[in-house]
């Protein structure tokens, strides 16, 4: 949050359709995003401000203005800057400041027309916020000798100030550069006038600020750059010590005062200050000499790369994540020196450590790096062979690492992640997948001598399953750090109910970005280092629990009083639509296509780890960059998805009729309700609520009577094997990671989807129902679709039941692992309630009391019941 | 007394103790969990209204006024109208759109009067009505469209005009001041500042304004992508009675950036935080005594002349948050040096 000052002021020139014949072109032709790259540039090599002029005859420049700047708006590498709206005419001008969120700079007005109309105009900037440059111009004309120029400036000064209420500091005078050297007498005089008004106003107008257009100085060498740019320097050095604050120059060409050579700068020089009479002529004389000197292009970066080293090429196809020439250039490296690994070690290892700083330091994000990562692997999978060949040991890694998704869970998204990133920084990591049981996990750390184990889970029965990984670790006497990663998984869980089940250390990871610190703290090679930071989280963890054990937490009420203050719905009036599809109906082959637009972003982003809500992140100032290669890419992969068929949507939906009894909800065979088939058996809140608000269970949101609830269960998942398995073959694993974050999206927007459907049509309680995708994102429809294991009703046990029910095996080829992970991965299942008051709440803590009760109810030990319910036990 | 001289008084009150400003309407309106019935009151509507909280200004102004003397109750000086979404943009959600300036006065009345009866009780401690505009649900600097950033869903004139029928609402209805608040797209409140310029010159008087920012990410950028600095940059130019932050997030989230305004702002400061940053299901639950504890902090550090809340307080809180600042010094400040002071998404100034 510091202020940048700076003694002159670089205007960026480049985007100025009357300066430069390039951006003229660009903006014709209607490039727009050719036109931003020359803003982009501009704010590259140092403009502190750009300058938009759009005054083309050919042009609708109020249009051009406006689109321009709006494009400026969504580029934050160019709209970190202010913007100077330039044009000769007024309606230009308003169009623009109508477009700027930021306070630019009007350029420019003056009192050519009158002092009414200079009045008028210059209130308005005020009124849009905006600084102003006015031009030493008036009813007779713009000004040339010193004489003019000052009393000119004076005169809209004290107009500005006193009848305007213009702030003098944001007032900018442009004295008028003209061309010298032009041969005519008159004019060898106007780099002197421009210079000395510069000083007088200076004085006269407290502050204010000098402008003024550079380029036009040298209008008579055109063609001649060299010598253009030596007159620019020349001129400044001198204008800006008199007190010049701002011009528009091109910031890319200028030469440096020190580095022109002595004679032209001498020519110069005598030209600008206007000391010899002969001073044109010498020039004149001088200039063909350095043409065609210095000429040099601008940037061609793009291609650029290519002629650097091979290590600079290797480290930049890191940073960059291009794998297009890696093959090759690690082939040339593995030539250039002695043994193949030495490439690794060498200059794969340096791109990398580059590519961990700048992540470590938030320059990269998360797409960015397992783009490299991919990189990585090829040149990797190119040396192998032969350093297999020649049989050499490989280096040493910071650390080794066993990692795997427990038990039952069959998420990993994020641990591959983890396991990518740690890879990138040099610490040696054995995956061992999924639905992991931990004796696998403990055979590999001890066969592999592992540094550290991680677990990683999405649902919550894995964190048990973690519990038990850590008991056993002590009861076999492990010492390795354990370290706890996932979706579900928190520090305080952590800190509660894992730490204490193992002697080692546990820390719990909250993401990609600070496993490597973890990591590298934990295996650092003085001993000292791991010791200190292994208490440090050992004391924070204490601290947790004794936070937790010291009360903070909100009081509870007994069942019965949560019960006594439930929700009453009003039955009497109320009947409950009758589904107009009732039954089961099956969806074997749901058409993608219909899905990819129903996407929800937002998670999407944030399984990248890219935080921010869709589409504003891709906006984002800090991550946007990143965030839209990674839509890009995700465009683009989805296209391919859908096209070529790589996944198959399946879904089941069924209705029964049912009716509230307690805190349960008993489904019947028919309307008859004769036949109970099924019973589902829901959680009420029991932490103490103010009023009105009540204790809320999803049984409240059926009637006590007559009702109809429905069950969904989806995938998006079939199909996916297969091509993750060519993705590990490609060592590709940011397509791996892709993938599955896309299926996951899509068996949502199906589930979504579906749930629209069911609404207008197989239900049908809502035929009207009109809403767009993001009022959809936001539920501001009726009716819910809450998921056994999510906050409403937070078992995941149940779901082998509505499985039956749906007969979701057979119907959607879907199965439930012993931790009741829904396979294939990419699936989701649930229930549908109608009534328009039912929302999505949190059971949170319950008590004791309602655990029993609970035990009671489905006829299961308590033991059990606490197993299962255990992430929301408040006891 | 005219609009310019209650902007004096309260600066010149803001100088010598820490005010208070109420909580937000929309938390607690929920509590009163209004059905579709209530919101309308018996009133005929093509579309359904229940979740259009500014329309109960029309339909329940006992709900509005009640929730307004709840403010009160717990020590407010500065009590804003319920007029968020009172614009003809969001307004339009409802089918409501031509109500907006209807809705507008209704609101300032409601709470004018509110604000007369507590001022007639207890003389000495004058309350301040300010008529607050809300962001609309239009962004004017961020196309909604990503495969097309060049496109607005909005004009500028367009926002300018509906602020200024809601502006010309709060004014009929009497408010003293006008509050552009949680101020998401700076463009947006530019169009605001303008309208409240226009409204002025239309009735030969100035119409002191009070802006807020919100920050939408914790890297202290809102949604338009401008640090605090930058928009303050932005802003200056209308002399705002107030500048500050509210929304964004709680006040731990906040504290830098509250910080960040203090050697900026040549004028009072005015911060209203949420409770807390929401929890996994999107209720806020930093209970009063927290909001208070750390927004203390900030007034022992010298930061506020202005403190309320936002999204998830209560009267609890505002009460609390009053107790906890009562007897502090308030925020002062020195003129700023002259310099040439511009923004784009970053702040640039030139001495």
């Amino acid at each position: 949050m510091t202020e940048r000052t700076a003694t002159f002021i670089n205007i960026g020139e480049r985007t100025n359709v009357t300066g430069s014949a390039k951006f003229k072109k660009l903006i014709l032709e209607g490039d727009y995003a050719s036109a931003l790259d020359v803003a982009r540039q501009q704010v590259e090599s140092g403009a502190q401000v750009i300058d938009v002029n759009m005054d083309e005859g050919l042009l609708d420049a109020e249009q051009a203005m406006e689109t321009f700047l709006k494009l400026i708006a969504s580029e934050p590498d160019i709209a970190k800057v202010p913007i100077m709206i330039d044009s000769s005419r007024w309606s230009v001008i308003e169009a623009g400041l109508k477009c700027v969120a930021g306070k630019p700079i009007v350029n420019s007005i003056s009192m050519k027309e009158g002092v009414e109309p200079f009045i008028a105009q210059a209130k308005k900037v005020r009124r849009y916020g905006a600084a102003v440059v006015v031009m030493a111009f008036d009813e007779k004309g713009q000004a040339d000798t010193l004489q003019r120029k000052v009393e000119i400036c004076e005169r809209a000064y004290g107009i500005l100030t006193e009848q305007v209420g213009f702030p003098a500091e944001d007032i900018i005078f442009d004295p008028n550069i003209f061309a010298i050297a032009t041969g005519i007498e008159e004019h060898s005089n106007y780099g002197v006038d421009f210079i000395e008004a510069t000083r007088e106003i200076k004085q006269r107008c407290p502050h204010v600020k000098i402008s003024g257009g550079v380029s036009n100085l040298s209008f008579s060498f055109r063609g001649n750059e060299t010598v253009r740019k030596a007159m620019h320097s020349v001129f400044l050095y001198h204008a800006i010590q008199a007190g010049m604050d701002m011009g528009i120059v091109n910031a890319g060409q200028l030469e440096v005062y020190d580095e022109i050579p002595a004679e032209l700068r001498e020519a110069c020089e005598d030209a600008i200050l206007n000391r010899r009479s002969d001073a044109t002529e010498r020039l004149l004389d001088l200039a063909p000499k350095y043409k065609g000197k210095g000429d040099a292009a601008d940037t061609t970066q793009d291609a650029e790369w290519r002629s650097w080293s091979v290590e600079k090429r290797l480290e930049h196809a890191l940073v960059k994540g291009i794998d297009q020439f890696v093959v090759a250039d690690t082939e040339e490296a593995r030539q250039q020196l002695p043994k193949p690994i030495e490439v690794i070690e060498g200059p794969l290892m340096a791109g990398m450590n580059v590519v961990g700083d700048l992540f470590g330091a938030g320059k990269m994000f998360l797409p960015q790096v397992v783009k490299s990562a991919r990189v990585m692997k090829k040149a990797v999978a190119h040396l192998l062979p032969y350093i297999e060949a020649e049989k050499t040991e490989t280096s040493k890694p910071k650390g080794k690492i066993v990692m795997a998704t427990v038990k039952g869970d069959v998420h990993d998204i994020g641990k591959n992640i983890v396991g990518v990133v740690l890879q990138c920084n040099n610490f040696e990591v054995i995956d061992l997948g999924v639905m992991v049981p931990f004796q696998e996990i403990l055979k590999s750390a001890n066969d592999n001598k592992a540094d550290m184990i991680g677990l990683s889970g999405l649902i919550t029965p894995s964190l048990d399953e973690m519990v038990t990984v850590a008991e056993e670790m002590t009861r076999q006497n492990f010492q390795v750090p354990l370290l706890i990663g996932g979706a579900t998984t928190s520090k305080v869980h952590t800190a509660l109910r894992i730490a204490p089940k193992y002697q080692g250390t546990t820390v719990h990871v909250l993401d990609a970005s600070r496993a490597v610190g973890v990591c590298t703290a934990l295996t650092s090679e003085s001993g000292a280092q791991a010791r200190e930071f292994a208490q440090k989280v050992a004391r924070e963890y204490e601290q947790i629990r004794v936070e937790r054990a010291g009360g903070g937490k909100e009081k509870l009420v007994t069942l019965q009083q949560a019960r006594a203050n439930s929700l009453k719905l009003d039955w009497s009036d109320y009947t409950p639509p009758r589904p107009a599809a009732t039954g089961t109906r099956v969806f074997a082959e749901y058409p993608l296509h219909e899905l990819v637009e129903r996407i929800d972003w937002t998670p999407f982003f944030r399984a990248w780890e890219l935080a921010g809500n869709y589409p504003e992140i891709l906006e984002d100032k800090v991550v946007g960059e990143s965030a839209r290669k990674l839509y890009a890419d995700a465009r683009k992969m989805l296209d391919r998805i859908v096209r070529e068929k790589w996944l198959t949507a399946k879904g089941v939906v069924a209705f029964w009729p049912c009716r509230r009894e307690g805190d349960d909800v008993v489904l019947f065979q028919d309307e008859t309700f004769s036949k109970e088939v099924s019973r589902l058996y829901f959680l009420r809140q029991q932490v103490a609520k103010r009023a009105p608000r009540a204790n809320m269970c999803l049984a409240d949101f059926i009637s006590p009577r007559a009702d109809w609830i429905g069950g969904f269960a989806v995938t998006a998942g079939h199909g996916i094997e297969q091509h993750l398995a060519r993705f590990k073959a490609d060592h590709d694993d940011y397509s791996d990671i892709m993938l599955k974050a896309l299926a996951d999206r899509l068996a949502e927007a199906f589930a979504e989807r579906l749930h629209e459907r069911v609404r207008k049509t197989i239900w049908g309680y809502a035929p009207d129902e009109a809403l767009a995708n993001d009022e959809l994102i936001r539920e501001k429809y009726r009716g819910i679709r809450p998921a056994p294991g999510y906050p409403a009703c937070p078992d995941h046990s149940q779901k082998p039941e509505l499985f039956r029910l749906l007969n979701a095996g057979q119907n959607a080829g879907m199965t439930l692992t012993e931790s009741f992970a829904m396979i294939p991965i990419s699936a989701v299942s649930g229930y549908y309630f109608a009534h328009p008051q039912a929302e999505y709440f949190g059971v949170a803590r319950i008590g004791r009391d309602q655990v029993e009760d609970y035990a009671r109810r489905r006829g299961i030990p308590i033991e059990q019941a606490e197993k299962y319910l255990r992430a929301n036990i408040g006891y | 007394m005219i609009r310019t001289e209650k902007a004096d008084l309260l600066s010149s009150i803001a100088r010598e103790r820490i005010l208070v400003k109420d909580g937000p309407y929309g938390t607690a309106i929920q509590g009163y969990r209004l059905d579709e019935a209530a919101f309308r009151a018996g009133r005929d509507f093509a579309q359904d209204q229940k979740g259009n909280n500014d329309l109960l200004n029309l339909t329940r102004p006992d709900v509005v006024g009640e929730i307004c003397n709840s403010y009160i109750d717990a020590g407010a000086d500065i009590l804003a109208t319920n007029t968020f979404n009172a614009n003809a943009i969001s307004q339009a959600d409802y089918g409501l759109q031509d109500m907006a300036r209807e809705i507008n006065t209704a609101a300032a009345r409601i709470t004018r009067a509110c604000a007369d009866a507590a001022n007639a009780k207890q003389p000495g401690k004058p309350r301040f009505v300010v008529g607050a505009l809300g962001p609309t649900n239009k962004t004017l600097s961020v196309s909604p469209n990503v495969n097309d950033p060049g496109f607005r869903a909005v004009t500028f004139d367009e926002v300018k005009g509906i602020y200024r029928e809601q502006i010309d609402g709060l004014l009929d209805g009497g408010v003293d001041f006008i509050l552009i608040e949680t101020v998401f797209d700076t463009l947006n409140a530019k169009a605001a500042i303008v309208a409240a310029d226009e409204a002025g010159e239309a009735r030969n008087e100035e119409i002191p304004v009070m802006v807020s920012m919100t920050l939408t990410d914790l890297a202290g950028r809102n949604l338009s992508g401008q640090t605090v600095e930058a928009f303050w940059h932005s802003v200056r130019h209308a002399r705002p009675l107030t500048m500050g932050l509210n929304c964004s997030f709680g006040a731990t989230e906040l504290h830098p950036y509250v910080s960040a305004l203090n050697p900026q702002v040549d004028g009072l400061v005015c911060v209203y935080p949420n409770a807390g940053l929401p929890n996994e299901l999107g209720a806020y639950d930093e209970p009063p005594e927290m909001t208070a504890k750390l927004v203390r902090g900030w007034a022992e550090n010298g930061w506020l002349n202005i403190v309320g809340g936002c999204c998830g307080t209560t009267p609890a809180h505002i009460k609390a948050v009053a107790e906890a600042v009562k007897g502090l010094k308030p925020r002062q400040w020195h003129a700023l040096p002259p310099a040439l002071r511009l923004s784009g998404m970053e702040a640039a100034s030139f001495m």
